[in-house]
């Protein structure tokens, strides 16, 4: 698969110079339309890109420096500019609103860090166990993408009904069937909030992880592992020497995509709290925007919104950096 | 996949050689109780959401019960007047198919133009527009918010509350993946193919279209399953730019769910109505994601 890019590129220019056709054409006209060709190809994505993502960042990152609130709502380029305060409303972690946002942020960094590492995890072992043919294993694989199919509201909403206090599945389960509990506990309000929406975001999260490393799984080369059992290595052995090396690149893709995902997340807690989410799960999108639309304080929004892509831009350079790093030695 | 794992014919006795790569008896052992435990965790929220939808509402007011008292259609026949759910199906219909066609026609561009092409800028265009995907939603929602506003007080266009708001929004969603896989699956296409369309005298779009897009139809599907299912879950930005006549599902069903008397019968129908055509489809065209993952995306 890469190799064809390569010499494609040197292939093409070739046929190009060679064929009749293009010699005889006028050349300036020629020449023009395949330089213009591609940027015109990549137009409309460009355009989109600037209209919803580029240009809304730029004025999202000029709000951050007004005073914006309900009151310029309607023409907000009149709001009062107030400089960096918005950002010392943000980050000053002794008055109310920045500890409450420093809290937030916390529970997301453990919710994150718990719930990657947890998808990773059932993945890789589920793609790994599902790695040889057995029978019900083309059921079983669509089976564990259904949680990945289905909207997630729908799914989220299915668990809501199961964390109900009096009328739910796991109150029934966990105190009626199974008397683990004095009584029925509640989960969608308190500390064990936390744990509901961990449990909610593994159950969907984790087939992602499964799907990548079951594409991934499929390029490693079975000479590979016939050889290494030659050579007399176990299955553990087959796994840590061959799968989980080949997998790293795979890995590295892999597991920022899911950490960028989890950490931004708003569908999840947003439809399993609704609007006010437990101080033990506030993930930190649903604290930005209660704190944006709840208040219509568009510009203290604005500025922790500002902050948190700085941190995710800080850990995912820096995550690159390290990873790629090992990899160019690990490769060569 | 292969098929040494297996003896093809069981052997006469019982203690024959394994093949080289037979798994070991504690392996066998542990993925059957893994791949046990982890059925049961993905099919317990999918039998409560299809058994719930069909008990009477007692069942699913008082005590949970595994097996529903009777049976009942009922749910699945009010679900359409409690809430007005035809009307959000079908502006989930609507913003979710145009998203999908838009999203995939501009992806196929995109990825033709850099698989095929060198130009400058091609770096900083796919870094920039994987880039995108990284950024939280809320970053976009509170600007994209006011850009709309702004855009319809000045012009008149009504992007907020529309369903064409929502349609540009979501398509911009599903674009950088959808790119960035197919420049993976049609570089996987040899470029002989096109180059001889080209010499035949196609132009480059002849080429594309005749040539490039046929041979990796496997990835265009993926990619429009992606895209749709994206347009057709998410809830934050619906959640804020629709009005009342726009409301997706994904609003919708959220509201039902936290009505004062809340019919969990109803809202499991609804949610079994709604996820069905997303899960159909995807598990019918999951194969071509994996395939259309292993050539392009993870490579």
């Amino acid at each position: 698969m890469t190799t064809t890019t390569a010499s494609a590129d040197t292939g093409e220019r070739t046929v190009r110079k060679n064929s009749p056709g293009a010699a005889r054409s006028p050349r300036r006209t020629g020449r023009i339309r395949r330089i213009g060709l591609p940027y015109l190809l990549l137009l409309p994505a460009l355009l989109l890109e600037l209209l919803v993502h580029l240009v809304p960042m730029v004025i999202g990152i000029v709000m951050s420096f007004k005073e914006l609130t309900q009151f310029y709502i309607r023409d907000w380029g009149t709001a009062p500019w107030s400089g960096f305060d918005n950002y010392k409303v943000s980050l000053d972690f002794n008055a109310p609103v920045g500890d409450a946002l420093l809290h937030s942020f916390l529970v997301t960094v453990g919710f994150t860090l718990l719930s990657v590492g947890l998808c990773w995890l059932i993945g890789t072992a589920a793609a790994v166990f599902m790695q040889d043919t057995f029978r019900g294993r083309g059921l079983l694989r669509a089976l564990f993408l259904v949680p990945y199919a289905l909207p997630v509201y729908a799914a989220v909403i299915t668990w809501v009904f199961m964390f109900q206090h009096d009328n739910g599945l796991v109150n029934h389960v966990l105190h009626d069937q199974l008397h683990l509990t004095d009584k029925p506990s509640f989960w969608l309000i308190g500390d064990n909030s936390f744990v509901a929406l961990l449990v909610v975001s593994v159950w969907k999260g984790w087939p992602f992880a499964f799907l990548i490393v079951m594409a991934g799984l499929q390029n490693i080369p079975k000479e590979l592992y016939e050889a290494a059992a030659l050579d007399g290595a176990g299955m553990l052995q087959q796994i840590r020497r061959i799968t989980l090396p080949s997998l790293r690149p795979v890995n590295q893709v892999l597991i920022l995509v899911l950490f960028l995902w989890t950490f931004n997340d708003f569908n999840t807690p947003y439809v399993l709290f609704g609007k006010a989410a437990p101080e033990a799960a506030d993930l930190i999108s649903v604290h930005i925007y209660q704190a944006s639309f709840v208040t219509w304080n568009f510009g203290t929004g604005s500025a922790m919104s500002v902050l948190l892509l700085l941190f995710l831009l800080v850990v995912t350079g820096v995550y690159l950096l390290l990873t790629s790093r090992g990899r160019k030695t690990a490769d060569v | 996949m292969s098929s040494t794992t297996r003896a093809p014919q069981p052997p006469l006795t019982s203690r024959t050689p394994r093949s080289p790569m037979a798994p070991p008896r504690s392996f066998l052992w542990s993925r059957g109780i893994f791949l046990t435990l982890l059925t049961v965790f993905v099919l317990v929220p999918v039998y409560v959401m299809i058994s719930s939808s069909l008990k009477p509402l007692a069942d699913v007011t008082g005590k949970f019960r595994w097996l529903p008292s009777g049976l009942t259609f009922r749910p699945y026949i009010d679900i359409w007047s409690t809430v007005p759910l035809a009307r959000y199906f079908v502006n989930s219909l609507v913003v979710a198919g145009a998203a999908t066609i838009c999203s995939v026609i501009i992806a196929v561009f995109s990825a033709y133009a850099v698989s095929r092409y060198n130009f400058r800028g091609k770096r900083v265009f796919t870094v920039t527009v994987l880039s995108t995907q990284m950024f939280p939603g809320i970053l976009f929602l509170l600007p994209l918010f006011l850009l709309y506003v702004n855009i319809g007080n000045a012009t008149g266009i009504a992007l907020f509350g529309s369903r064409g708001g929502l349609i540009l929004t979501y398509l911009t969603f599903s674009l950088p993946f959808s790119i960035w896989m197919l420049i993976g699956y049609f570089d996987s296409v040899p470029r002989d193919l096109d180059e001889a369309a080209l010499v035949d005298g196609c132009g480059p779009l002849g080429a594309l279209f005749r040539i490039v897009v046929p041979a990796a139809i496997p990835g265009i599907v993926a990619v429009a399953v992606y895209a749709f299912m994206t347009a057709w879950g998410e809830v934050l930005f619906a959640s804020v730019m629709t009005n009342d006549t726009t409301r997706t599902l994904a609003v919708g069903l959220q509201g039902y769910s936290t009505l004062n008397d809340v019919y969990w019968n109803q809202i499991m129908a609804a949610s079994l109505v709604v996820s069905v055509p997303v899960v159909a489809g995807f598990l019918l065209l999951q194969r071509y994601l994996v395939t259309g993952l292993t050539a392009g995306a993870v490579k």
